[in-house]
């Protein structure tokens, strides 16, 4: 425990960033219950008007449902692959990991805006021999989406399996078991928490990823960011702040169940 | 008979899938990318000629640099006031630092971007307050121009400085502070000649990742610069979508690409990169 504590000057000025940080979420909440088509500040009454038009605008619904689909494939695809490659890495150890694993976290350390349009290039020289993957898909943002999400899930993976303790591998291994059943039946079951936690940390970057997406899509694959950017970028559409409000509620729910489930953990 | 599969085949079974995914899906259209560049609309180094002499892409780049710094210094300052109170503070202190840090961090760019079109429009939270107050009687324009690019770029951008900088925080030996206090130096004195260069290796990793991120930042500088204060990253887009001129996008990502390579090779020389996370 720290003994030396922060003083008066550094608790004010850490109140000022906490507010600064906490600000334009607190200011989507009376956007949102304007009753006023435009974007303003509710002057006396109060309405629920933006919310409803959320149930009721079928594109809301849509491209939550796109979404989510895209989501749970893309964190599927590359929960897969990530886990493949830190088991290789981990139990075989080969030359070159660092290399390896360099050129794997690459979609990560690149800006965004390169691998936008290095995804771009990649959509539409594939959309010349298919119509349903490529450009403006859902599968290709999919696949797209996996590109950008692998890094991370891979690096979650490798961390979970740094904290494993190598001689009960080595103990399955001279027992005789393959590298299958090392896999499956060993080391799986020990690092389960990270295998959740990456797929789980897939879906949420998928289900948010602006910088990609509009890149790579134009009027079909309209994923939820996407038809948020078209309302803002336009005339500001008071239903993103009834939908922002839904998605702070939501996200501020999953970090103290996830807090939660951490203090359980470790009580343990 | 059952197959027992040599390590090495072991590992260059299950480690092939994601190499071989990532060198058709990234590796290879990147040099697709690359080839733009030297071709569209005619072979040759026409579009970097272009880079060195267009007014309109330098002065881009000038501000794309300019805004990354004031958001880099901006945002380390910020989160390192906030990191001293997560690290350092009473329990119930550090629970509402977490919460106030992790929220946003959490939360859509998109969203974050919103909230402050919300607050700082014409017709936002701000402009509606000082107008009620008689503080001002036209409303002031604070978004669609830089000032609104550089507020929400350090607003997002807080939480990523806060993590290297709690690392660094984290692993100082307490007993120093004390000695210091001990032998008669102020709080003030202790904190900016003890408590600082003994957290540098956070605050330049905390820099570093900032300054990165910034330059090659889309969504935010797109919403809240409203299309007068244009980065690089939007730049390329505009290349690409409206002009289109894919040969001049593709030559502006490959510089943005190599500079920022460049950067970090010389920043990992003097920090080892577990202190960056």
């Amino acid at each position: 425990m720290p003994t030396y504590r922060p003083g008066p000057v550094s608790l004010i000025l850490a109140a000022l960033v906490a507010l600064f940080l906490l600000l334009p979420l607190l200011a989507v909440i009376p956007v949102s219950l304007t009753p006023t088509r435009m974007l303003a500040m509710p002057s006396g009454e109060l309405s629920l008007r933006h919310y409803r038009a959320l149930i009721e605008d079928p594109r809301w619904i849509n491209s939550i449902l796109l979404s989510i689909r895209i989501g749970v494939v893309s964190s599927a695809f590359s929960t897969v692959l990530a886990l493949c490659f830190s088991l290789g890495v981990w139990m075989f150890q080969p030359r070159f990991t660092a290399a390896l694993v360099g050129f794997v976290l690459l979609p990560m350390v690149v800006p965004p805006v390169v691998s936008a349009i290095t995804l771009y290039f990649l959509l539409t020289s594939i959309s010349g021999a298919s119509s349903f993957f490529g450009y403006d898909t859902w599968l290709g943002v999919a696949m797209a989406h996996a590109v950008m999400t692998v890094p991370f899930a891979t690096v979650l993976i490798l961390v979970s399996l740094s904290q494993l303790d190598r001689r009960i591998d080595l103990a399955a291994r001279g027992l005789g078991a393959t590298v299958w059943e090392r896999a499956t039946r060993i080391i799986m079951p020990n690092i389960k928490f990270g295998i959740v936690t990456a797929a789980l940390l897939s879906f949420v970057l998928s289900w948010e990823e602006i910088g990609v997406t509009l890149f790579i899509t134009s009027v079909n694959a309209i994923t939820l960011p996407r038809l948020m950017w078209m309302g803002l970028r336009d005339n500001i559409d008071p239903a993103i702040a009834a939908l922002s409000v839904i998605l702070i509620i939501i996200t501020v729910l999953v970090l103290a169940a996830r807090g939660a489930v951490v203090r359980l953990r470790r009580a343990q | 008979m059952k197959a027992y599969l040599s390590d090495r085949m072991g590992a260059a079974l299950l480690m092939a899938p994601l190499l071989l995914f990532l060198g058709a899906a990234y590796a290879w259209p990147f040099f697709g990318v690359v080839n733009w560049s030297f071709t569209l609309p005619e072979p040759g180094l026409g579009q970097y000629g272009t880079l060195l002499s267009d007014p309109l892409v330098q002065s881009v780049f000038v501000r794309t640099l300019r805004i990354a710094a004031i958001v880099t210094i901006v945002s380390v300052a910020a989160a390192y006031a906030i990191t001293v109170v997560w690290v350092r503070g009473t329990p119930a202190q550090r629970v509402i630092a977490e919460f106030c840090i992790l929220v946003p961090f959490w939360i859509s760019v998109l969203t974050r971007a919103f909230g402050w079109v919300a607050l700082l429009s014409n017709r936002g939270l701000f402009n509606t307050w000082l107008q009620a107050i008689g503080f001002i009687s036209e409303p002031l324009t604070l978004v669609r121009n830089e000032f609104g690019v550089i507020v929400g770029m350090t607003h997002f951008l807080i939480p990523f400085a806060v993590f290297p900088l709690a690392s660094s925080m984290r692993s100082l030996d307490d007993r120093v502070l004390l000695a210091a206090r001990g032998l008669g130096s102020s709080r003030m004195r202790t904190f900016w000649s003890v408590f600082v260069p003994m957290t540098r290796s956070g605050i330049i990793g905390s820099a570093l990742i900032v300054f990165v991120f910034s330059l090659g930042f889309f969504v935010t500088p797109a919403i809240l610069g409203g299309g007068r204060s244009v980065m690089v990253a939007e730049l390329i887009y505009l290349r690409i979508f409206q002009s289109p001129d894919w040969g001049l996008g593709a030559a502006i990502s490959v510089v943005l690409v190599l500079f920022v390579g460049a950067l970090m090779a010389l920043v990992f020389r003097y920090v080892r990169p577990r202190q960056l996370i």
